[in-house]
């Protein structure tokens, strides 16, 4: 069945948006294909979630204004909190309006590029033709991925010339602070030829509800022999309904890890690929994730093996409490000719309550004979063993639970390079299981 | 001084009785054996002292001064003064060893009255260099990865941390090695006051040979058979225990089994 969804946005509405961002031809052209397309194309297919009736289409308004920050002292306390003091290279976006950028003078220097994904589209227009949704994710894929390319509002690209190792770490603050306000975001990481770069990006709402749409893609591409790390903190509010594709592409000898902390309180769809196309490429991907009231959730994680020798690597651990219910997806897929590949995978859910869901589903797919694959998966309660252990030393039932949850959910804290945001992330899951 | 009672304690396990009234009072100051083959009950009775949940004690109590141990959950137990050495303690991922302890710690403490981190790391660092640990493992998970020898001496550096004032040892010398047992008995010598008394479960005597008690018990189809002092244990480890099951009529000594 096809279902026709009538658009808030019509051609019009995209080629003026488009015309006053001064966006060259080709990506205006783009936007418009998208739209046609958007129509009829079906919505994805998270396995085992129905989402069919979920409103992916509507929100109150494509675009708001906000202010810009002149100094970081201009920030909420919950977004300064964040950023430590000697972060150098800084992307801050206020709803749809970027509002602050810093990087470092030597890394601009060195032919480093780090802007709103608007400034990239007029300036480095050949760049972003290259890589704009051509190979990790595809605007005619499925409707939310052309809603995506055809009424994106934001984001931000960043650019790592060859052989360029960035010591700092790159950070990109999403601040929502307007119910009215949609993101349709889109994140673009090129890490060149034996280039490396840490990338920590966060989401978070500073109202509690949002009327809108979080439709956000992020695309990175780790060429031959380069390494990229992306951290991420996502706590946007009840409300949205929340879209977000993350994935990579790793060429010979490249690298990509990814630390995902998944707060949402909105209902979110996850889509968490690495394409690991080169010889001897790793994919490294940990995800956490706490959900709570009555959210529903699904989160889809690949690792997709061309390259030999490649390793795969994915971790999952969610914590359900309430009525809230979630699908963790884990797949490995080995393809033809990717011989002494390893996919690997973990996947777990601890239940803090009768009424929450949880559903560990892993699934390789193989179709190379000399490879190694695995994969474990568990379902359960906190285990009484572990709190009988634990009390057994005076700490309290409620302290024991605490330090098992943030023991569960240590494998993406630990591994966040930013100091505020690691302490953030502990603060929102202390907030959450409570 | 303060005392620990167990009087008639029965106790079972999903449906199976194991101990079938023991009887043990034990002082500060005083350092109780319990020994016996395999199976006799031994570590039914450390668990049920602390309250392990799969233990329903049906007949019986546990006195610590006074107070109705088996009225309390087990973080009261401990917080009462009650620590037991687990023979399979839980790995806890995620979980670095010294923040649990430090956990472990503050839990007796008034909130705004924690322990304080120099003076935590200190105590930490010179308890491990007395057992003769690896620095690292405070920063290590919980028992995670951590060997069978490992595991026992962190469960001794927990107890030489937190100090309780009666210790249940199970099994604390089985799997290791004769200088990991020297390094194990002096941090429980280290213990050794007027304010520390302990009940160590074992097989073996040789642990006793580092680590003198004073009163000696044997335990057989879950009751305490025979007592003695320190001359008890050397009899067993020259005889075996033939001899009492000789004594006693007994023909199996396991739980389940009568006279």
């Amino acid at each position: 069945m096809t279902v026709e969804t009538k658009l808030t946005m019509t051609e019009q509405d995209v080629r003026s948006f488009s015309a006053s961002h001064s966006e060259p031809e080709e990506f205006t052209n783009l936007r418009v294909q998208a739209l046609a397309a958007a129509e009829a194309l079906p919505l994805p297919k998270p396995d085992k979630t129905k989402i069919i009736n979920w409103n992916f289409t509507d929100f109150p308004v494509h675009t708001v204004e906000s202010s810009t920050y002149s100094s970081l002292d201009e920030l909420p306390e919950q977004v300064k909190s964040i950023v430590d003091t000697d972060q150098k290279n800084l992307y801050i976006q206020h709803n749809n309006t970027p509002a602050y950028i810093s990087l470092d003078k030597n890394l601009q220097q060195q032919g480093v590029i780090l802007t709103d994904i608007q400034t990239a589209i007029r300036e480095h227009g050949d760049l972003v033709a290259k890589y704009f949704m051509t190979e990790a994710v595809k605007a005619e894929e499925h409707k939310l991925t052309a809603l995506h390319a055809a009424l994106l509002n934001g984001g931000m690209f960043l650019y790592v010339p060859k052989n360029l190792a960035i010591k700092n770490p790159v950070q990109a603050i999403f601040v929502h602070d307007n119910e009215e306000a949609s993101l349709f975001n889109h994140a673009l990481i090129v890490a060149d030829k034996g280039s490396e770069v840490t990338y920590v990006e966060n989401y978070i709402s500073t109202v509690p509800k949002a009327k809108g749409q979080a439709n956000i893609v992020s695309e990175v591409f780790a060429e031959d022999n380069a390494s990229v790390t992306y951290g991420a903190v996502d706590v946007l509010a009840e409300g949205f309904t929340t879209y977000v594709n993350r994935r990579g592409v790793a060429q010979r000898d490249a690298r990509i890890e990814w630390a995902l902390g998944m707060m949402n309180d909105s209902d979110t769809i996850s889509d968490n690929t690495t394409f690991l196309i080169g010889d001897n490429s790793v994919g490294d991907t940990k995800t956490v994730v706490v959900g709570r009231g009555t959210q529903k959730q699904n989160f889809t994680t690949q690792v997709i093996h061309w390259g030999k020798n490649s390793d795969g690597q994915i971790l999952k651990h969610g914590v359900m409490k309430d009525s809230a219910s979630a699908i963790f997806n884990g797949i490995g897929k080995i393809e033809h000719g990717a011989t002494k590949a390893n996919a690997e995978q973990e996947s777990r859910v601890l239940m803090l309550s009768p009424k929450a869901r949880g559903d560990a589903n892993p699934i390789l797919l193989i179709d190379e004979d000399d490879v190694t694959a695995g994969h474990a998966a568990s379902v359960g309660r906190v285990d009484p063993l572990q709190l009988y252990y634990l009390m057994s030393r005076g700490i309290t039932k409620q302290e024991a639970e605490r330090l098992v949850i943030h023991g569960f959910l240590a494998p993406v804290v630990n591994v966040l390079p930013i100091e505020g945001v690691k302490k953030q992330l502990t603060e929102v899951i202390e907030r959450k299981v409570r | 001084m303060s005392t620990l009672v167990i009087k008639d304690l029965h106790v079972e396990i999903e449906g199976k009785q194991i101990l079938k009234g023991v009887n043990i009072t034990i002082n500060t100051s005083e350092i109780h054996a319990i020994m016996g083959p395999n199976g006799t009950g031994k570590s039914t009775l450390a668990s049920a002292i602390m309250g392990h949940p799969k233990y329903e004690v049906t007949q019986g109590t546990i006195e610590l001064d006074g107070e109705d141990v088996l009225a309390m959950e087990v973080d009261e137990r401990a917080r009462a003064g009650l620590f037991l050495a687990m023979q399979y303690p839980s790995e806890i991922s995620g979980v670095t060893n010294a923040d649990f302890m430090r956990s472990a710690m503050n839990a007796r403490r008034e909130e705004g009255n924690e322990v304080s981190l120099m003076k935590f790391i200190r105590e930490l660092d010179s308890k491990m260099e007395t057992l003769a640990m690896d620095q690292d493992m405070a920063q290590r998970y919980l028992n995670e990865g951590f060997s069978g020898g490992e595991k026992k001496r962190n469960e001794i550096l927990q107890m030489m941390m937190i100090k309780p004032t009666f210790a249940v040892l199970d099994e604390i010398d089985s799997g290791l090695d004769i200088d990991a047992l020297k390094v194990v008995s002096d941090g429980i010598n280290q213990m050794k006051g007027e304010n520390f008394g302990c009940l160590i479960i074992t097989h073996y005597q040789r642990l006793l040979n580092y680590i003198t008690p004073d009163h000696v018990h044997v335990m057989m189809q879950g009751r305490v058979v025979k007592s003695g002092g320190p001359e008890l244990a050397h009899k067993l480890e020259a005889e075996g225990y033939d001899w009492i099951k000789a004594e006693l009529g007994i023909e199996d000594e396991t739980v389940g089994q009568e006279a």
